[in-house]
């Protein structure tokens, strides 16, 4: 789209103050090659509408604020070039399967506690250690791999408005708690599998996901939550019948209790601050 | 109340029990020109449908076991599958209790009205 | 801000089959349920109809003339296409739901290998396989039986 000069935005905005239901409006802003989604917003709040209004932050894609519905599909828009999508008309609406506060920001909270009441952390019998830390976990390289994936997650909710069950049922707790559920569940220095397993029995757990895979094509960050979801349901399942190898807590790396520096390796210089 | 992790357990036993059992089904009544089944279809130049050869088929003791095994895997499988939909589209809680309970209901009707005629029939065809 | 008139917006049953993004996976989602619940529907009257070979010649043959014709034909046809696809999907989704041929979980480099790229050969080989399938029973059902 070398030849593209102008490009047209066309925005579901609602103003509850103002508006008794979303409509959409129109703007049409000078095209730059380079020109992000959410440049070209930027460019329309500060030439034409003042008042539109929108979650952004880092503006490269590691924050997961700008997360919008752009001709059709869940993205963020920080990330979105305009010219791949291959067209000079963009279609703008807030993520669905969350209520809208305002023009393209979605209310989330459902999802971030969600989220809280499934336990995202290590769940441990030392819990002293967590609070004040003497030493490290031991936690192998393979370890790390097996949970490593699913903590890159930015909370964009990208997959949460992908999602076809979202789309209907509000007590599924959906892609991105489940998937940390498992990124915990998989880490070595967790012991938290039961205290989860019961929280994602029930009708809120990954039961209710059938794998369409949406939520991990629409991920901007590889995270793959359908993967997650399923290594979670064949955990449980595992768990159900008695199969499932449960692991310990992986231990505190024990201190050597004289440690001597090994010959040729230079002391550190002192501190100047 | 089950907990779904069980009962969806259970949802793909069950449709592994019946991907075997309803495949045989399905071979022998349809697929019978293609695939002659000789032990299931042993009355040669009559349809699977055929008195002759529902006559045939149910003498053998394994046939009532074989159907009451799809009977309840199938009703199971079909039956919480159907109750999962009506609930992923959130319906009123008393609509949802409702739906479940129907299908607890018809599930057992039918179970029993299709075991007794699994049972029936074969000792039907022993006499015959 | 939480107490300021939040306009609901989920897609409803329309996001069941593309609420805006058409991947293939989606659609053998729909297909699937469309599927089950034709072939529920079958069962449920499937069972009451069979139940009266134990009842005798007469009865089984009074039940079976009542559901002879073409438009009978037609619907028995459907039900072992829907069988069709619903069995070979439902493997697919046995498999991938229990863990297996989901891939491990790698770190992700871009551009992104997800689940769905693993598991896309098996979408393709259940969609040829119930061709077949649905084929081979057409052959049986028009051609070599003709019931």
């Amino acid at each position: 789209m070398s030849e593209m000069t102008k490009v047209t935005y066309r925005i579901r905005r609602y103003d509850p103050n103002r508006d008794a239901a979303p409509h959409y409006e129109t703007y049409t802003i000078d095209y730059t090659p380079g020109l992000t989604v959410l440049e070209g917003l930027w460019r329309i709040k500060e030439t034409l509408a003042p008042d539109l209004v929108w979650r952004a932050s880092c503006r490269m894609g590691v924050c997961g604020s700008c997360g919008m519905l752009i001709n059709g599909m869940a993205r963020l828009a920080c990330n979105t070039q305009i010219s791949d999508l291959g067209t000079d008309q963009l279609v703008l609406a807030p993520l669905p399967n969350f209520d809208i506060i305002r023009d393209l920001v979605p209310d989330l909270m459902p999802m971030i506690r969600t989220h809280q009441e499934l336990h995202p952390y290590l769940v441990r019998e030392d819990g002293g250690e967590q609070e004040g830390p003497t030493g490290e976990y031991y936690q192998s390289v393979h370890d790390l791999e097996q949970y490593l994936q699913f903590s890159y997650c930015i909370k964009c909710a990208c997959c949460m408005a992908a999602c076809p069950t979202m789309a209907t049922d509000p007590t599924y707790a959906g892609p991105m708690p489940l998937a940390q559920v498992q990124r915990y569940n998989a880490d070595s220095r967790d012991g938290g599998f039961g205290v989860r397993e019961e929280a994602v029995a029930g009708e809120r757990g990954p039961w209710r996901c059938h794998y369409a895979g949406e939520c991990s094509r629409v991920c901007p960050k590889g995270v793959d939550p359908a993967k997650a979801i399923q290594l979670l349901k064949r955990q449980m399942v595992l768990d159900y019948f008695g199969l499932r190898r449960a692991k310990c807590p992986s231990k505190l790396v024990e201190k050597p209790a004289n440690p001597k520096r090994r010959e040729g390796i230079p002391e550190a210089p002192k501190p100047t601050v | 109340m089950i907990r779904d992790q069980k009962l969806w357990a259970w949802h793909i036993v069950a449709g592994l029990i019946i991907l075997v059992l309803l495949g045989l089904h399905m071979v022998t009544m349809h697929l019978e020109g293609l695939v002659p089944l000789r032990v299931l279809n042993p009355v040669v130049g009559k349809a699977p449908i055929d008195w002759e050869n529902v006559v045939a088929r149910g003498k053998a003791v394994t046939m009532p076991v074989i159907y009451v095994l799809l009977l309840g895997a199938a009703l199971f499988h079909g039956l919480y599958g159907f109750t999962n939909i009506v609930r992923e589209a959130n319906p009123p809680r008393w609509l949802a209790r409702t739906v479940t309970a129907l299908a607890v209901v018809v599930g057992l009707g039918l179970f029993a009205l299709g075991s007794w005629a699994a049972v029936a029939a074969h000792l039907l065809a022993r006499k015959l | 801000m939480s107490d300021s008139k939040h306009h609901p917006n989920r897609l409803g049953l329309w996001g069941w089959l593309g609420g805006g993004r058409w991947g293939l996976e989606r659609y053998l989602y729909a297909l699937h349920r469309i599927t089950g619940l034709g072939l529920l529907a079958y069962f449920l009257l499937h069972i009451v109809v069979t139940s009266s070979r134990a009842l005798g010649a007469d009865q089984w043959k009074a039940a079976m003339d009542a559901v002879t014709g073409p438009l009978f034909s037609l619907g028995e046809y459907l039900v072992f296409v829907a069988f069709a696809f619903h069995a070979l999907n439902g493997i697919r989704l046995a498999l991938l739901e229990l863990g297996f041929a989901v891939g491990e979980p790698i770190e992700p480099v871009f551009p992104y290998r997800t689940s769905v790229n693993v598991q896309r050969p098996l979408a393709v080989i259940v969609l040829v396989l119930a061709a077949l399938l649905v084929a081979a029973g057409g052959y049986d059902f028009y051609v070599l039986q003709a019931h």
